[in-house]
């Protein structure tokens, strides 16, 4: 079970790096993510299908991915549309090119098909004991993954970008274009939750184009959950850490909910209640946090 | 430098709130000028530096910067030549960032790549920049700039302006927002760096006596014109007196209304 709810978080959790970037980093509320998690998973499958190479599959996918993002980011940046309606435009059509890509299915199975995980069960297999192949597999890919984008964010274009979440006036004053910025940065967050999105069509052997159905929802909460846990920082390193540990425990609540809900009569249809009430109760949470800090801070002033 | 040509900007043309900011503006902004510029509210300073900055392109004219048109340049290229610093010390730093990275983003202008130039070198060199201000903040360098004082932060801003070496700064009030004490640390510091680094400047300021004493030229708008441009000697023998006076004998409406707002 505990090995079953820290894959799952992992494999998610590179979703929830994307979800971090755009909202957290970006400032931007992007919706995409609920197309481009599905979109990874269906470029993942439709390659393995075709016999192409795993890896090469999944840099499709993350090229998909990325290009998704850039889309939104083209309509927001040139055409003025609000940055919430420009993601669920392209969401929207992606729903259409998704099925397209399954070739006008909305299921597509990989259960007898080699894939990354498949390939890589069987060459550690007998070295390490099966139950945790996966899990150190996902370990090491997201922790590659968060290392890469930190170090991302510490190069001069990286910390362009997050000044421009916080301050786009300072950016234009350095003489940058924010768009070109928010191009890049929409791009390398959707490239992520394809990636996500396809390692976990592998993992639950299918893609389908429900995937992504309230995707933002599970990411949003998880960035939060990782943020109350962990006090504030300033460092990149501890906040992608954060966001990671945040989606492992979102999964592990989703995990009680799913096996244990029944208890107290709990359906699976009632999943989705219980994550919007958990990003609820969060913001109260971190409301109230919030006002005690600035209380405590008026009386250490005073 | 700057040259602005029969520039007017209007504002939501052809509808019942039509509002002409700029009235046929012309200027010639000369190298190593230090413009103050003074005038009430709705005068069109903030308009005249919006449209120089390219924040608002103008209804009819055009804008030259060293002899090449840039009437449609967009805001952030020219920001490449020109700096600003605006009312709000909040504006020119990004509060969630260390005080080292933001002086990293503001060093130099233009497109940055994926290239890693916070070296222990280039914080060594920070450091020492810092040191100018004398406010302590090469001891605070890793600390979020949220942790600031405006005076601060409007001091880091202008500091991170005057390294990146524009062809011309422009202040908006920039000490306005600010307690008296850090507006005079400021506005000396200001003063000092433009002295120094021979920056071309311009200086919108609600206070006469700073208007007169700092620069070697003074603007007058008002609803939208430039009544009154005054350099060399001329200026440094003006007074409040005289300013007002002379903004008297301009124009003979509003002016009792006016005279809190220009005298402070």
């Amino acid at each position: 079970m505990i090995e079953g709810i820290l894959v799952e978080g992992l494999i998610y959790g590179i979703m929830v790096l994307g979800v971090f970037i755009t909202f957290r980093v970006l400032d931007f509320p992007d919706l995409t993510v609920d197309g481009s998690f599905p979109l990874g998973a269906a470029l993942m499958v439709q390659g393995l299908l075709l016999g192409m190479n795993g890896w090469l599959a999944l840099l499709i996918a993350f090229i998909g991915g990325v290009l998704a993002g850039v889309v939104t980011a083209l309509i927001h940046n040139h055409l003025k549309v609000p940055n919430l309606l420009a993601g669920i435009l392209t969401m929207t059509m992606l729903y259409s090119i998704n099925i397209r890509i399954l070739g006008n299915r909305a299921n597509v199975p990989v259960l007898d098909q080699d894939t990354l995980l498949s390939d890589v069960s069987n060459r550690l297999s007998g070295i390490i004991p099966d139950d945790y192949i996966l899990l150190l597999f996902f370990v090491v890919v997201s922790i590659t993954i968060k290392l890469l984008i930190d170090l991302f964010f510490r190069t001069d274009l990286g910390m362009t970008i997050g000044a421009m979440g916080n301050n786009e006036q300072m950016v234009i004053s350095q003489g940058i274009n924010p768009k070109t910025l928010k191009t890049i940065g929409l791009g390398l967050s959707n490239g992520l939750v394809a990636v996500s999105g396809a390692f976990a069509a592998q993992y639950l052997g299918f893609a389908d184009v429900g995937l992504g159905q309230g995707i933002i929802i599970s990411g949003l909460a998880s960035v939060m959950i990782g943020e109350f846990l962990i006090m504030k920082s300033n460092r990149i390193g501890v906040l992608t850490f954060c966001a990671l540990a945040g989606s492992v425990l979102f999964h592990a609540v989703m995990y009680l909910g799913r096996y244990y809900g029944y208890i107290i009569k709990m359906t699976p249809s009632d999943l989705n209640l219980i994550k919007g009430l958990l990003i609820i109760i969060l913001l109260i949470l971190t409301q109230s946090r919030k006002l005690k800090m600035a209380a405590f801070r008026v009386r250490v002033q005073k | 430098m700057i040259v602005i040509k029969n520039v007017s900007v209007t504002f939501n043309q052809g509808t019942v709130n039509e509002n002409q900011a700029l009235r046929d503006i012309n200027l010639n902004v000369r190298e190593g000028d230090f413009i103050t510029i003074i005038g009430s509210n709705g005068a069109g300073k903030s308009t005249l530096f919006n449209l120089i900055a390219g924040t608002i392109p103008p209804t009819t004219g055009t804008i030259h910067a060293g002899g090449r048109n840039i009437t449609r340049e967009p805001e952030y290229k020219r920001a490449r030549y020109i700096g600003r610093i605006f009312q709000n010390p909040l504006l020119g730093t990004a509060s969630n960032m260390s005080l080292e990275d933001n002086m990293m983003i503001t060093y130099r202008k233009g497109f940055k790549w994926l290239k890693r130039s916070l070296t222990s070198k280039m914080k060594e060199y920070f450091r020492t920049e810092l040191l100018q201000l004398k406010m302590g903040l090469e001891h605070r360098m890793k600390e979020n700039l949220l942790m600031f004082s405006g005076g601060q932060r409007q001091a880091l801003t202008l500091l991170m302006m005057v390294l990146s070496k524009p062809a011309l700064i422009m202040l908006d009030e920039h000490t306005a927002a600010l307690d008296p004490k850090n507006a005079e640390i400021v506005l000396e510091l200001t003063d000092k760096f433009i002295r120094e680094y021979k920056l071309t400047s311009m200086m919108i300021t609600h206070n006469m006596n700073h208007a007169i004493e700092y620069g070697n030229r003074l603007l007058m708008m008002d609803r939208g014109e430039i009544i009154f441009d005054v350099s060399g000697d001329e200026k440094k023998e003006l007074t409040v007196e005289k300013l007002i006076e002379k903004f008297h004998e301009l124009r003979h409406h509003g002016f009792e209304n006016d005279r809190a707002l220009l005298a402070e």
